[in-house]
This record gives structure tokens, sequence and C-alpha cells, in this order.
């Protein structure tokens, strides 16, 4: 067991109260784990530097980009562009056993850069790559982690309030580490807006040894297959995106879903209760358990607006609800509700933003 | 071949309320079900004993009345079935409950032979973190395999479990070793409907309950509230926002005068939706 423990934290329900023991006082600065595969940084460490930004802002102290990976220059290409995100510095663990991701491996760098530099609070992307690594650091570290959140800040006292929906996004709840450190926390994508790039040179960047061999990791990667393209939703990433619940009454009309987002080359999704009945792949949910989406155009049709669904919406630009009930809780944040049934009002909208949309097809069907 | 799987019961409802002091959630009342994702990791723990022989355990955490669960993985053919019980787990958080979880297992290796693959879900359906596995497999000290999609191949003798799993841009196939956690991935299996043997087995069987101090809990601060590093201070309904939707009357042609209506709103967005449109 690794009760590598050092001094322990004040006993009985000292989580309660605000009293950091000396040795965690050294605990400064907010961290970034900047998550790469292939050489391909995930876009959720770029939206974790905008939210860390501020949070470093806020305490007065350096925002950091942690990167792990294989020697050579798509890793140093990673360090580069965390500087172009607004990193004060970096920190880099290089070693050719890091070129694929492994428990074992990721889980000692970041620990010993933790434990070597002490950072106060280290945010990590809920990825399954984050996910699998920041249940292990945390573990090993003995310190709290709150997962899958939507909101950060600091509060009076500099401690991070860390926001997530609970009970299947029925409720809100701001959780604290308040006597532990780091504070850590993961972040789904989409959650937090993207930062702009801007070009800035290189800065200080701390390089640290993994002090481990190939031989001391027991999994072996054997191959990756890539996703191929085409069966990618690109449902997070999309402009226009259509959305049906259980409002559609049947599977079947999910069709009509469908083929709106055809006619306005949007992607399509669905609430968590479609894919629990299986109408719908999962791949396809949006909320807080499936995808976050900030496109500019929403359409919610016969969605209800649960948190759970609210929580992975909230970042569109625009939301136009579609609800027999007006009192519908969608309404609530919704831009703009129209109160009628969606399986009837759908094939209309369809033909009409054919209707207005089309000449540009038949432009280009005719050069 | 001896295999444990880690099951949570949670709320089958959305009816939940919250302690007005501890902001500590009530679970009083409230219909429970096994999480949904522990029944893909109890359905490929019985997969690999039908391939290899062994023995099944069940171990969950939780009120006296989780025995109810025990009973239902029971009935699925699993054999036997290990209840963590007590006050001192209440309200712990992931660290706290990857103690009690890891010190049981632990327990359930010296009673009953210790396990080659501790099986979870991917995450609980209440609290969605997906962190407890990792959490046990740091523990124990065992090797860690997450969002597994598919078991390639066990091979005993040389103690080595080949596995497919998922990353963000695709899938890992792995080559492990065991003793390791698993956490499976949804949709891999279908949980199987019992035999009517098991079902009368399970009617029957002794759930084991252990205490804190049954499991060999040594440091009853590592265990629940007092354990957790981490404090819920504020549970709350999200705020609704200052103005609510304005809602448009479309009349008798809706479809052409939705479309109106959204462009006068929103001017960009005509021209935004023909881009999206033209690769069509």
């Amino acid at each position: 067991m690794s009760d590598t423990a050092k001094a322990p934290a004040p006993a009985g329900r000292a989580a309660a109260k605000k009293e950091l023991p000396e040795h965690l006082k050294a605990y400064k600065h907010v961290w970034i784990f900047i998550e790469q595969e292939r050489g391909q940084v995930h876009p959720v460490s770029w939206e974790l530097m905008g939210a860390g930004r501020i949070l470093a802002d806020k305490l007065g102290v350096d925002l950091a980009a942690v990167v792990v990976g294989a020697r050579g220059e798509a890793t140093q290409a990673v360090v580069r562009e965390s500087f172009n995100y607004g990193a004060d510095l970096a920190y880099l663990v290089a070693d050719d056993i890091l070129a694929n991701y492994r428990n074992e491996s990721y889980t000692k760098a970041l620990t010993d850069l933790v434990n070597a530099y002490q950072p106060e609070i280290l945010l990590l992307g809920a990825t399954n790559l984050g996910r699998d690594l920041a249940g292990s650091v945390a573990t090993t570290l003995l310190t709290g982690l709150t997962a899958d959140c939507t909101e950060l800040d600091v509060d009076a006292e500099g401690s991070l309030a860390a926001t997530r929906p609970t009970f299947g996004g029925s409720l809100l709840c701001t959780i604290f580490t308040l006597n532990y450190r780091p504070q850590m926390a993961t972040v789904r994508p989409r959650v937090m807006p993207m930062p702009d790039r801007v070009e800035r040179p290189l800065g200080r960047v701390v390089e640290h040894p993994l002090g481990m061999v190939e031989d001391d990791i027991v999994t072996k990667v054997l191959s990756f297959l890539p996703d191929r393209d085409s069966t990618k939703s690109n449902l997070a990433f999309a402009d226009v995106v259509v959305a049906g619940g259980l409002g559609l009454g049947s599977p079947e009309n999910f069709q009509l879903i469908r083929q709106l987002a055809a006619a306005i080359g949007a992607e399509f999704g669905c609430s968590r209760p479609l894919v629990q009945k299986g109408w719908v792949s999962s791949d396809r949910q949006i909320g807080q358990t499936g995808k976050t989406i900030r496109p500019k155009l929403y359409i919610a049709a016969g969605i209800s607006g649960a948190i759970q669904h609210r929580v992975g919406v909230e970042g569109a630009d625009y939301i136009v609800a579609i609800n027999t009930d007006k009192n519908a809780p969608i309404f609530d944040f919704a831009h703009v509700g129209i109160v009628t049934d969606a399986v009837r009002l759908l094939p209309a909208l369809t033909e009409a933003f054919s209707k207005r949309l089309s000449p540009h097809q038949r432009d280009r069907l005719a050069s | 071949m001896h295999i444990v799987v880690c099951m949570k019961q949670v709320p089958d409802s959305a009816q939940i309320r919250v302690h007005p002091v501890t902001n500590t959630i009530m679970r009083q009342g409230v219909p429970t079900i096994i999480n949904p994702y522990d029944l893909f990791a109890i359905e490929e723990a019985l997969r690999i004993r039908q391939q290899f022989g062994g023995e099944v355990t069940i171990l969950t955490m939780g009120p006296p009345s989780a025995e109810d669960s025990l009973r239902k993985a029971l009935s699925f053919g699993a054999d036997r079935a290990v209840l963590l019980t007590d006050r001192f787990f209440a309200g712990a958080d992931t660290l706290a409950t990857t103690y009690a979880l890891a010190t049981a297992i632990r327990k359930i290796g010296k009673e009953f032979g210790p396990p080659d693959i501790v099986f979870t879900g991917k995450q609980t359906i209440d609290g969605d973190t997906a962190q407890v596995g990792p959490g046990v497999a740091k523990r124990l000290g065992l090797i860690q395999l997450t969002y597994v999609s598919h078991i390639d191949k066990v091979d005993l003798d040389a103690g080595t479990i080949d596995v497919e799993r998922r990353s963000e841009g695709g899938v890992q196939k792995l080559r492990s070793k065991m003793p390791c956690l698993i956490s499976i991935l949804e949709g891999v299996n279908e949980i199987r409907i019992g035999s009517l043997t098991d079902a009368l087995k399970a009617a029957r069987a002794t759930i084991i309950k252990w205490s804190a101090q049954d499991a060999g809990v040594e440091d009853i601060a590592k265990c629940g509230l007092r354990g957790s590093p981490t404090i819920v201070k504020r549970v709350f309904a999200p705020k609704p926002r200052a103005e609510k939707a304005e809602f448009i009357e479309l009349g008798d042609k809706p479809g052409d005068a939705f479309v109106e209506e959204l462009f006068k709103r929103r001017p960009k967005l005509e021209a935004e939706l023909e881009q999206l449109t033209r690769g069509y």
C-alpha cells in the first residue's frame, strides 16, 4: 500500500476548517497538465490554461504548463506552444518511454514533479487519459481530487472552489480541499472557453528526469488503432447542433432530428434518457456525462432541460428550445422558446431551412 | 482464478434531498439499483470464470440495505458477496472510499485467496467521478487498466493479460500482468439472466458483512467523512437565468416564420448556415 503520506493532516473533522499544516504552506502556483498523445495536444489542456490563468492572477502566482512525453521535436513544440497559451513557465519530463501513455510511467512523472516543485493547484482534463492519471496521482499523494468540474474559482482565503454537478446532475456542489496539497481537479473538454492564442517567446523550462527504465513498467503497448474519422462524431466542436429528447415520443421520430441537422449542416445529439433507452448511441449524448458543446446555434427539441443537460449546453451562443410544456426548465436558459410539439414542428423547419438555404446548392450543381 | 468485482448500490432517481446541516446526500426513501455501469463488470467477471474456472466475489461498501443489490449480483451467478458496512464509512469521498475498499480487498485475499483481477465499472451514475477504480489500484499496488473495451487474451501460465483500452483518439492494445484492476467500458457485454438455481441460491445465501474492524481497518481516521480530504461546502440548485426564454408564436406557416425570426435575431447565422450546407 502506498501510504507514503508525509505528516498527517489535522485530526478529527479538520477538513471542514482551513488549518493547512506547516509543511504544505510552501505549495504555490497553478499547474495545468498538458495532455498530448502522439504529438497532438488535447484542446481541453488549452482550455484549462485559460481557466488556470484566471486562478493564478487572482492568487498572484505563476501559471505553469506540465508537459510529459517522448524526447524530441514534437514534445518541444508542445512546450513552446504552452507559452502561447499563457504559461509563465513549463515543467518538462521527456523520456522515450513516455511516447505512449501508460499509467505507471505518467503517474511517476507527474507525482515526482509535484513532490519536487509543489504546486497548490493541479488541473487536468477529464478525458480517459486525465481521469486515469488523476486518480492515481491523487491517491499516491493522498490529496483531494474533484472530478468533472464545471466552474473553478478561488475563495477569499485563497482555496480552490471547485463546482460540479452531483447526483446525475440534479444538483450542483462546491467542493474544497482545504488542508491537503495540491488541490486537484479535472474539467471536461469544452466546459471552459478556449483562450486566445498569442505568439510569445519561450519562457523558463524546468526539466525533470523520469527516473524509470522500460523494464520498470509492467504494461506494454502492443499497438494503437486510431479511430477512423468517419466513425467520430464531431459534436463537441460543431458550430450548429440539433438535439432531441424524450418529447420526441418514439425512436422513429429521432429521424426528424437527423433530417433537420442535415438540412442546416449541423451535428445531431440527444439528451441522456434517449441513450439509456438505447434509441441513440452514447457518443451522441449531450450533457454532463456526455459531450459538452459550444455551438453558435443549438436547437433543443423535446428536451426538458435537466441540470445534467444544461451544464453541457450553457456555452452555446444561442439556444432555441422547442417543448410542449411552457414550464419546462429548458426555457430557463434558452434564448428563444417555442411552445409546441417538436414532432410536428421539426419537418416544417427542415423544409423551410432547405428552401431558404438551397439556392446555393443549385448554384453549386450548375457550375 | 479469483475475481473480485467492486460494485455500488445507487439511487434510481433524481429525487435527491440534501441534509441541511452536513450538506451530505440523504439516501433514505429513494429506490436503489446496482450501478448500471457495474453490470458490465459483473458480466465480464462471470465470463472469465466460465473460461478459466475459479470464483467471483462481489464487494460493496454501503448501508445495510445494500444487501439487496448484493443478492441481485449473486443471482447472476457470483460465488460470494461481501458488504462493507459501518457508520465510520459514511460521508467518504473518493480517497476515503478507496482506503476502505482496498482494505477489504486485502482481507478478501487473505480469507478466500488473493484476487487475480479486480473489476470495476467505468464510473457510478451518482458520483460520476471514475476515480475510485484508479485509487483502489494504486493503494493495492495493482496494475491499472481503465476503459477496457475488450479482453483479448488471458495467459494463466505466463500471468499476462491482453486488453483493448479506449483512449481519446483510438484504441490501445496493451499487454499487462495480473494481478490487475480493470475498469470495464459500458456496452461491451450484456448482463445475463441468472439461472433458476442461482436465483434460489442467492435468496438463501449468507451475505458476508464486515464492519471497519472486521475488514481490518487500522486507522478509522482514514475512513468516511474524517478521512476525506475534500469537503462539500455547498450543495445547491442552479440559479435560473435572470431573463427566461423569449417565447415566439409561429402562426400557420411555422417553418418559414421560424427561419424569418431566427435570422432577424441572429443575422450572422444565415451566412454561417449557408456556408455549412454548401458542403452537402
